[in-house]
């Protein structure tokens, strides 16, 4: 008796998780589908379908010859561009946040927990509510439509959570180590540099895991701040989504859809169970 | 000359006032253990030493030099922590050596006082490994190492044992003491146990509640102890302690009279507390001391305790609860009323009103 309904449980249990999860993989299997099916094939037949032939050629044009907004270079230079933007944010957000929250963990300063509750404010401010700011910060900057600009907004944003996430671990440091560290002799950056950032690796490799897909999948600065051949590929995808051809180049665009999500896609498959690990992680075991 | 001079030292956390004027003056060379029941202020006051945490007022002179305004690193001291607070990530060599480096000591320097202090520690074969791969024991040796290359003027142990099991602890006591008589720097030692404070320290300081209650010599702090509190914080079992009255000579409780120090005489016909240490109480063919016949008292026996070497006995004095410790072959029954030998040269007397000891 029992066991039939722990069984039956299970089964419910189990159905509603397939469920959910086939409903999450449900929009990636179409893209990748499409993106290997010529654009007659999608308009013939529909959306959804497996391929008849495989069309591999949809990625070679996506990547450097289809045209979006006038400029027929595929999506590769916005690749590029979103690298550049997304690499050297995540770095630079992930060494300061550790910096930060290395200062406001280990250090007690006048203000300090001021400093630690302003920083992260910035987790809750709505994206719409700095657009202005921004703007005018980038104007007065003369960084408007510039790649520096996006890595000046994503380094101070991205603070926030880094700041937010190394804090919280290095507090589980214990507080002797600082204490023998402080008779030793060793001033604030070399306990950073010789006993905190050894210790930091698995909150490192949460923070810059986080960076990076945020960064990289961010979209509403990139169409707001840059134009042309400034965008990232976020907002590149949008204006080949919109542009008018004679015939809806779906496969060409879903295969563009696709390499575009590729890195974060292998950052999740190669990092994914290092967030994990990192995020339950405690500095000093 | 002192080592170590602590005048009027204040701390308050917030409102709280945790440290309530410490006085100490202690002297070059001495091992000199803080001893108290946990809350009371030890840790505190040796992080203020450290300069690890600021007074809210008070002046510490660490080698006749003013140190209130100094850095922890230019105190000349050395720290050994409970938690032994090792650098995880650096070798043993490394944790050693740290304290150079942050110094600028050249490296030909710095191999050489690792080399004297692994040789002294015995932790030779330790240098290349990593903290995580240590024992407990071997943690603490190299918490000690990097204390001992420093050469410090004083010495700062913050309960270095009390993560180690009773065996370790006993053999790392005796280690301890043997290199303070080997190396002779005064050491400033905390910890809540009170045999360790017996065994190791030439001088004791007792406190309580943020106030030192005695500073003296552990004989002292043990057999003439300055209030009720070290009475019955100090030894293991504590000092019995039971309400009794002067009369005409004679310390009284319940119906038993035991002869009275002379400085008791101005206490004639008023309560006092007798402090009498349970070794004081033992069987009745004991001889204490000089060879010359003990008192011997009857008192009711509640139980008995054999612990090998010895035997406890709970027994009724004056209504209140006492223990006595006799021989281990002593065979008594519960209930029954026994014969026990008193050493009545060791017997205290306090002020019930502000438990200071009178006589
Ligand atoms: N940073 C702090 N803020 C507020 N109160 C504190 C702080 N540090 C210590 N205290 C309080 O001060 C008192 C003394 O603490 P301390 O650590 O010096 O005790 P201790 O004698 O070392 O005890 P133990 O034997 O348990 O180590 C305690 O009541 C503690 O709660
Ligand atoms: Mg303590």
């Amino acid at each position: 008796m029992a066991d039939t309904s722990i069984n039956i449980r299970r089964i419910i249990v189990y159905g509603i998780v397939w469920v959910v999860a086939a409903a999450w993989l449900f929009p990636l299997v179409v893209v990748i589908l499409n993106s290997l099916r010529t654009a007659e094939e999608i308009a013939q037949t529909s959306m959804i379908g497996w391929p008849r032939v495989w069309a591999w050629g949809n990625y070679t044009q996506a990547w450097d010859t289809y045209c979006i907004a006038q400029t027929c270079s595929g999506i590769r230079p916005y690749m590029l561009n979103s690298a550049l933007v997304t690499i050297p944010a995540t770095l630079i957000s992930t060494l300061l946040g550790a910096v930060a929250g290395y200062a406001v963990s280990l250090w007690r300063f006048r203000g300090d927990s001021w400093i630690y509750g302003i920083v992260t404010i910035g987790i809750f401010l709505p994206q719409q509510m700095r657009l202005l700011p921004w703007t005018l910060v980038l104007r007065d900057l003369g960084l408007t439509n510039t790649l520096a600009g996006l890595v000046m907004i994503h380094t101070i944003q991205g603070m926030s959570f880094t700041t937010l996430f190394c804090r919280n671990y290095y507090v589980s440091i214990p507080a002797d180590l600082m204490k023998a560290a402080k008779i030793d002799g060793a001033g604030f950056f070399r306990i950073f540099w010789r006993i905190v950032l050894p210790l930091s690796p698995p909150i490192l490799i949460v923070t810059v895991i986080w960076q990076f897909t945020h960064i990289w999948n961010e979209f509403l600065y990139g169409v707001t701040f840059t134009t042309g051949t400034q965008q990232p590929v976020t907002a590149a995808l949008i204006a080949l989504a919109t542009s008018v051809a004679d015939v809806p180049q779906h496969g060409i665009q879903s295969a563009a859809v696709v390499v575009a999500a590729l890195p974060t896609l292998l950052v999740y498959l190669f990092g994914g169970r290092y967030f994990v690990r990192g995020l339950t992680a405690g500095a000093v075991k | 000359m002192s080592a170590l001079v602590i005048r009027d030292l204040h701390k308050r956390f917030g409102t709280t006032e945790v440290l309530k004027g410490i006085n100490l003056d202690i002297d070059s060379g001495d091992f000199t253990v803080l001893v108290g029941p946990s809350g009371c202020g030890k840790s505190t006051l040796l992080n203020i030493i450290a300069g690890l945490e600021t007074a809210s007022s008070g002046d510490i002179e660490i080698g006749g030099r003013l140190v209130n305004a100094i850095p922890p690193k230019d105190r000349d001291i050395a720290m050994v922590f409970q938690t032994y607070a090792l650098y995880p990530s650096m070798t043993v060599r490394q944790n050693i050596t740290f304290g150079m480096e942050c110094r600028n000591v050249p490296k030909a320097a710095q191999n050489q006082a690792v080399e004297r202090v692994a040789k002294l520690l015995q932790i030779e074969p330790l240098l290349a490994r990593k903290p995580a791969q240590l024992s407990g024991g071997q943690r603490q040796r190299v918490a000690m190492g990097r204390a001992l290359v420093r050469d410090p003027k004083l010495f700062l142990f913050d309960e270095p044992l009390s993560n180690l099991d009773a065996k370790l602890r006993v053999e790392m006591r005796m280690e301890i003491k043997q290199l303070h008589a080997r190396i002779g720097t005064s050491i400033v030692y905390v910890t809540h146990d009170q045999i360790e404070a017996m065994t190791m320290a030439t001088r004791i300081a007792v406190m309580h509640q943020g106030e030192v209650q005695q500073f003296a010599d552990p004989d002292t702090v043990y057999n003439r102890p300055a209030n009720l509190f070290v009475a019955r914080f100090m030894g293991a079992p504590p000092m019995n302690t039971v309400m009794a009255r002067i009369d005409a000579g004679a310390v009284v409780v319940g119906d038993i009279r035991l002869p009275a120090p002379e400085a008791a005489a101005a206490w004639q016909g008023r309560e006092v507390v007798l402090g009498i240490r349970p070794e004081c109480i033992a069987e009745p063919t004991r001889l204490f001391g000089d060879g010359s016949a003990p008192i011997v008292i009857t008192a009711p026996v509640e139980m008995t305790e054999p612990t090998g070497a010895e035997t406890i006995v709970v027994m009724r004095l004056g209504g209140e609860k006492v223990l006595g410790r006799v021989a281990p072959d002593t065979r008594l029954a519960n209930g029954a009323t026994a014969r026990f030998a008193v050493d009545t040269r060791k017997l205290c007397l306090f002020d019930p009103q502000t438990e200071r000891l009178i006589a």
